[in-house]
């Protein structure tokens, strides 16, 4: 068990900065994800901790040692693989055993770890399989027992889901909680899914272009996004963003017309957010503006309408729950509760 | 599972694999064949008749002295080609997998030998090696080694072994560089977080999974001993010195175009041919086994 301490981790291929200066204490024990597109620098990071790249520039430290300059094989960690890189050679049992192995235990002491994480994960059966033979869940599984009979000090996790169907992918989600709870590892996972990420993190990452933009509880980056980029990402369906501006007294006036109740620096221009699910149909009377309808999901647990701000005004979508019966090209009256508006400096995206 | 494309002709499969079966049919059976009719008949020494005498043939080259050596010469040369083109290979293969720049320059090179006809590249090593006027050989001399491959039965041999290797070393590099390239390098990294090193790595996990590419060079250089190294020969040492470099191919050619006896050279060639298909299904049978797919 062990904290993991990144400090001013950067990194850069040939000039190219791809990580710019990540600071972040996981503590022990804990779960946190990071979570961003493709392409913003979770696998590098991840592979850095890791030992797979190089650091350009920071620190990382697992426990108290901080290990840039260490060996994969010597930092003590267990990491999960997107494809799963099982040895295709070798057995169920050899592919868990392997690292015991070159760790030079004893054949009883490999024996022992292997039947109790086999046991835990349900691979008993499968132990005299090659990966060959197996499904994709059961790879998954194997996957996890090779990381968990090392009993290392970190888990480290590389979109491991993202090569399952969509109900497995579930099941293996609340696995892997339900298995780092019980073993009370530290763990870091990477994932483009925010699905994933709220439910399995302690913690959570939000990185976009190698900058981590918000770091905090998954339900702290749901009820107070820091950034514009982070409200876009986190919740689905996404928020909904609107231009507004604030006016010479500071309230807050959407393109449209419709004033808010929420006040901004006189002047500035504003981007308002609102997610699906906050906003709320109004009274005729009491409606701050008109959703037109055009179309109508029924998704039985909720109902999802999509349709403009006005007449030809800018797109947006809203969430009931339970199944409402509304019919495309009708004009909802809305409500904005203004303890639900995110304000965001348009500018800089940043929160206000 | 792969699905399978089925076409419902009857004529264009046959169509198909008519180019190569003929092929085949007038560049291997018809001269196998005609191979094992002479291998039965005696003919005098203008060609003018030809008698059937059964197993005769074999029987003269069994009870040949000159014949059991050549075995013996080409198990030396074909287990010593087979190896000293593989190990290197396997070697240059992993060293050009790691080169980032230039990676192509390096490949490009290592694949020229490839590209040299067997009797060049003969007429190559033979420059080099000429006592007297070889390069290479006047470097021996220098460093007091008495080389003279021309008198010298070993190192008549080493010489052709060496020539041969190193004409398909090309060849098994560029498979072993393939092989190598279709190891996912997660797996690598999966065995290093296990706490495998370098060579532990190698040892585990490449060489297993390298082990069809392995096994189809293992039965294709044997064959390339067996079969292709006759330019080398021919070029460097015409089988001499004093038959010290004579192996089956070349006595079967020796024999049969330069001593005529027509007969005995089909046996010779019949018995080669059976040697070859034993080999080649006994590495199938058994080293297949080994190997994981």
């Amino acid at each position: 068990m062990a904290t993991v301490t990144l400090s001013a981790v950067t990194k850069s291929y040939a000039g190219n900065a791809v990580i710019h200066g990540i600071d972040c204490v996981i503590e022990d024990g804990e779960f946190v994800v990071i979570v961003g597109p493709s392409g913003c620098g979770k696998s590098t990071l991840l592979r850095m901790v890791a030992g797979l790249e190089a650091i350009t520039g920071g620190t990382i430290a697992i426990g108290d040692r901080v290990v840039n300059q260490v060996e994969p094989k010597d930092r003590d960690i267990a990491m999960v693989f997107q494809n799963y890189a099982l040895y295709p050679h070798m057995t169920v049992f050899q592919n868990m055993a392997y690292g015991l192995k070159i760790r030079g235990l004893s054949r009883d002491a490999i024996r022992a770890r292997v039947d109790k994480a086999a046991e835990i994960l349900q691979l008993g059966a499968l132990l005299e399989r090659t990966p060959r033979q197996l499904s994709g869940g059961q790879r998954q599984r194997v996957a996890m027992g090779r990381a968990i009979v090392r009993e290392p000090q970190v888990f480290l996790f590389d979109e491991p889901l993202s090569n399952l169907d969509a109900k497995l992918r579930v099941q293996m989600r609340v696995e892997i909680k339900r298995l780092q709870q019980r073993l009370g590892t530290t763990s870091i996972y990477v994932t483009h899914d925010q699905t994933e990420a709220m439910t399995l993190a302690d913690r959570l990452i939000v990185l976009n272009g190698g900058i981590a933009e918000q770091i905090g509880r998954p339900i702290e980056l749901y009820e107070r996004p820091a950034s514009l980029f982070v409200a876009g990402f986190i919740g689905s369906p996404a928020m909904n963003f609107l231009d507004g501006a604030a006016g010479d007294d500071g309230r807050v006036v959407l393109a449209g017309g419709t004033v808010l109740a929420a006040t901004a620096p006189a002047g500035s221009g504003v981007t308002v957010g609102i997610r699906p699910e906050h906003l709320v149909p109004a009274a005729e009377s009491e409606a701050a503006a008109h959703l037109h309808v055009d179309m109508v999901e029924l998704l039985g647990a909720d109902t999802i309408v999509y349709g403009t701000l006005g007449e030809g005004g800018p797109a947006l979508l809203l969430r009931l729950a339970g199944i409402a019966q509304i019919a495309a090209g009708t004009r909802l009256p809305l409500g904005f509760p203004p303890e639900q508006l995110h304000l965001f400096d348009r500018a800089t995206g940043k929160r206000l | 599972m792969q699905r399978r494309v089925v076409f419902d002709g009857k004529l264009l499969p046959y169509l198909l694999v008519a180019p190569q079966l003929a092929v085949t049919l007038v560049f291997f059976f018809w001269p196998a064949a005609e191979a094992v009719y002479f291998s039965t008949q005696r003919q005098d020494a203008f060609g003018l008749s030809t008698v059937f005498v059964g197993f005769e043939n074999f029987a003269a080259v069994f009870a040949d002295p000159g014949y059991l050596h050549s075995f013996q010469v080409t198990a030396i040369f074909s287990v010593a080609v087979t190896l000293l083109a593989m190990l290197p290979a396997l070697l240059l293969a992993v060293m050009a997998d790691r080169v980032v720049r230039f990676a192509s320059v390096y490949k490009t090179a290592l694949m020229l030998p490839y590209a040299v006809a067997p009797a060049i590249a003969g007429v190559l090593w033979l420059f080099l090696f000429a006592p007297g006027i070889g390069i290479v050989a006047n470097a021996l001399k220098w460093l007091g080694i008495d080389w003279n491959y021309l008198l010298n039965g070993n190192q008549a041999l080493l010489l052709v072994i060496v020539a041969a290797a190193w004409k398909q070393l090309s060849y098994n590099f560029l498979f072993f560089l393939a092989g190598l390239q279709a190891i996912p390098k997660s797996l690598l990294e999966a065995a290093s977080i296990d706490g495998a090193g370098g060579f532990l790595r190698f040892r585990t996990i490449v060489l297993p999974l390298l082990s069809p590419t392995t096994f189809f060079l293992f039965v294709v250089d044997v064959v390339y001993a067996f079969f292709e190294t006759f330019g080398v020969i021919h070029a460097v040492t015409g089988g001499g010195p004093s038959k010290a470099t004579e192996i089956l191919i070349y006595k079967v050619y020796y024999d049969g175009v330069v001593g005529l006896d027509l007969g005995g050279s089909s046996a010779q060639s019949v018995v080669l041919m059976i040697i070859v298909i034993a080999l080649t299904a006994v590495q199938f049978r058994y080293v297949e086994r080994r190997v994981h797919y």
